[in-house]
């Protein structure tokens, strides 16, 4: 065979290997941090102009007259929202149909036609739960979500279920008992960023009673503060994957890589972080597990779980979601407390859980 | 006049097969009449064979075969027994050592024996592979360099895949069998080590490492650069150093004032080397059994600085009253 064609050939294969598997140029990357520490966030200005057109804050509806007369004696069964007038329930209503409802779908996407105040429509008592979410959210979590706070549109963006929702995971199908034991992890799971890493960070760090994802020693030596073990470090490094693909940052934009656990070299993003992570185990087990009855069984995981919301659902690629663009601001009806029935003190609850 | 200017050996000498030197009495002969490879030829010697198999080398290769195929047919069974998931996912499939609870105990098969199994398999065959070579060495009556190499190599497979778990008392905590879960078992056992670039072995390792391929560029280019002169003629310098090798030296004399010999660049390299995976096993092996966190071990002595505050101070939320991690 000819030997120029033959090396040729090897060399374009080769080429195109190589290009294949890398991230097409610019990559820009600004500064965060002391000068010379490699802290640095990086981009691509292609991937944020994809990310950009997604994350646009649909158009306000111009606020309803206040002076109107109570929701609950105009509309019946009313159980969340009856400190509105009937004018803002209405205005929320169109609003949340635009923000949730599927194209082609109207107010009888959740409500009865013939009865508005039923509740046969399972759609309709997940959407109340939904709404005592959100004003959990945006007046108990405001470590995490600040003055910015959280609407149906964050996470819903007119989609019936958000585009990105989690269900426990059974795994592979594997051909036998005796041998092929992946032990949770080594298959290219999307979710762990295609890596082999453990690939159910969520139902182990993100459901009912989470595992500690601290395993780095707090001491140098060992013995008292001693850290987990290495199958343990490699589970807490698969949620990061997660995180850092679902706000569409790399490590830096929270930890100092030098000493990942270090708080004195870390950013106070890290600490919001911290936050958002105890809020989502607080909404999948105070919100969305006790739904498990009210879900049908289409809307369900292969394991028979309610969908559950990880950092993917609300950031969706963005580092804040909708590049923070605040929504509540214009539905302030949407921060009040939360009602008594499910009230439960977020620090308490959800930090023993934690541990 | 032929010359090595190319990427390749342009020359290949096409004589009867050489039998090698006469091998003293023993079970063994030398396996195959020897053939040529025009292909092998070109980037090193053509003639293939014959090849001295003896009683290490077979069952240095029946104990790596056992190990391949336990590791293989398990690979295989978690993607179902499909050859196309398996050949698609083969980079993502491993097997997985016990699990951290299990401690030093023999576990069942599936939930690590195949694991523990397969490296008593792999074990024993790398450690016959290294006996061959030792004996080899010593029917040529060479010395027995390249088994101690190897065996530096063979020290590092140890400390990662036996000693420290031994000493850790967990399998657990050893590395899986597998492409990418081998290579993100390292990065988790950095990070749950506190970076393990603030392992003073492994940098030394490091050190080592790059020395290596710095020194194998200088030596291979060097050579390269006198084989117009012969310089790359073993045999005929034994005798007479000749032009070639002169200029070698001189070559570095002139550059950097100092130039290793014919002999030292090879004990240079040798040792380069060997301390690689030697201080790397080391460094692995002081891991969680000596110290827990390398970073705050290097801010105790001195070695990690500290550097200008950037962010208003970030205060751990789980120290904060009623919170827990």
């Amino acid at each position: 065979m000819n030997m120029r064609f033959v090396r040729t050939l090897a060399l374009a294969g080769t080429l195109s290997l190589v290009v294949a598997s890398c991230e097409r140029p610019p990559v820009n990357t600004v500064q965060h941090g002391y000068r010379g520490l490699a802290m640095g966030l990086v981009y691509n200005p292609r991937t944020l102009a994809a990310q950009a057109g997604a994350n646009v804050v649909p158009e306000a509806t111009p606020q309803a007259d206040p002076s109107g007369p109570p929701a609950s004696s105009v509309y019946q069964n009313i159980q969340v929202l009856n400190d509105l007038n009937a004018g803002q329930l209405a205005r929320l209503m169109v609003a949340m149909t635009a923000w949730v409802a599927p194209p082609g779908e109207s107010c009888g996407y959740c409500h009865a036609a013939s009865d508005m105040a039923s509740d046969a429509n399972y759609r309709k008592v997940v959407a109340r739960q939904m709404l005592r979410m959100v004003r959990h959210i945006n007046s108990d979590w405001k470590s995490h979500v600040a003055a910015t706070g959280v609407t149906c549109y964050t996470c819903h963006r007119g989609n019936g279920v958000p585009q990105y929702v989690w269900y426990h995971d059974p795994g592979p199908p594997r051909g036998a008992d005796f041998a092929g034991n992946r032990d949770g992890q080594n298959a290219p799971a999307p979710v762990v960023g295609l890596t082999s890493l453990p690939n159910d960070p969520f139902g182990t760090f993100l459901a009912d009673k989470p595992q500690n994802i601290r395993v780095v020693a707090t001491v140098a030596l060992p013995g008292s503060g001693s850290g987990s073990t290495i199958k343990q470090a490699e589970k807490s490094y698969g949620l990061m994957i997660h995180m850092s693909r679902a706000l569409g940052v790399n490590c830096t934009y929270c930890h100092n890589s030098r000493s990942f656990t270090s708080w004195d070299g870390s950013t106070p993003q890290r600490a919001t972080a911290w936050y958002g992570i105890r809020m989502v185990r607080d909404v999948n087990t105070k919100f969305l597990e006790p739904l498990t009855a009210t879900f049908p069984d289409s809307r369900k995981g292969p394991l028979h779980d309610v969908a559950k919301v990880d950092c993917e659902t609300c950031h969706q690629g963005a580092f804040k979601p909708l590049y923070g663009a605040s929504m509540v601001k214009d539905y302030p009806e949407l921060v009040a407390p939360l009602q008594p029935v499910v009230a439960a003190p977020p620090a308490a609850d959800s930090t023993a859980a934690a541990k | 006049m032929a010359q090595y200017m190319n990427f390749f050996s342009s020359v290949q000498v096409r004589a009867p097969v050489y039998d090698g030197a006469p091998i003293p009495a023993g079970v063994w002969k030398r396996q195959g009449r020897g053939s040529f490879s025009y292909w092998l030829g070109w980037m090193g010697d053509a003639q293939i064979g014959p090849l001295y198999l003896g009683t290490l080398g077979l069952a240095s290769l029946l104990c790596g075969f056992i190990a391949f195929e336990i590791i293989g047919l398990n690979m295989l069974a978690s993607v179902n027994w499909s050859p196309t998931q398996f050949l698609r996912q083969l980079p993502w499939l491993a097997l997985e050592p016990p699990a951290p609870s299990n401690g030093l105990h023999i576990p069942a098969l599936n939930q690590g024996g195949w694991w523990l199994m397969a490296g008593f398999f792999l074990t024993t065959s790398l450690l016959l592979w290294w006996a061959r070579m030792y004996r080899r060495a010593r029917a040529l009556g060479m010395g027995t360099h390249v088994a101690w190499a190897f065996a530096s190599a063979i020290w590092l497979y140890l400390v990662l895949g036996f000693i420290r778990p031994l000493l850790m008392g967990s399998w657990g905590e050893a590395v899986p069998f597998g492409i990418f879960p081998h290579l993100d078992w390292t990065a988790a056992f950095s990070i749950r080590y506190g970076n393990l670039f603030y392992n003073p072995f492994h940098m030394l390792s490091i050190a080592f490492l790059y020395g290596s391929v710095l020194l194998f560029a200088m030596h291979g280019a060097t050579i390269l650069a006198v084989s117009r002169f012969g310089g790359d003629r073993e045999l005929e310098q034994i005798v007479d150093r000749g032009t070639g090798g002169e200029r070698a030296a001189l070559f570095w004399r002139w550059t950097m004032g100092f130039n290793a010999t014919v002999e030292s660049i090879h004990r240079w390299a040798w040792w380069f080397a060997v301390l690689c995976p030697l201080v790397g096993g080391i460094g692995i092996l002081l891991t969680g059994t000596v110290v827990d966190n390398w970073y705050l071990w290097s801010v105790k002595h001195g070695v990690a600085p500290s550097y200008p505050q950037v962010f208003p101070t970030v205060t751990d939320p789980a120290t904060l009253p009623g919170a827990t991690p």
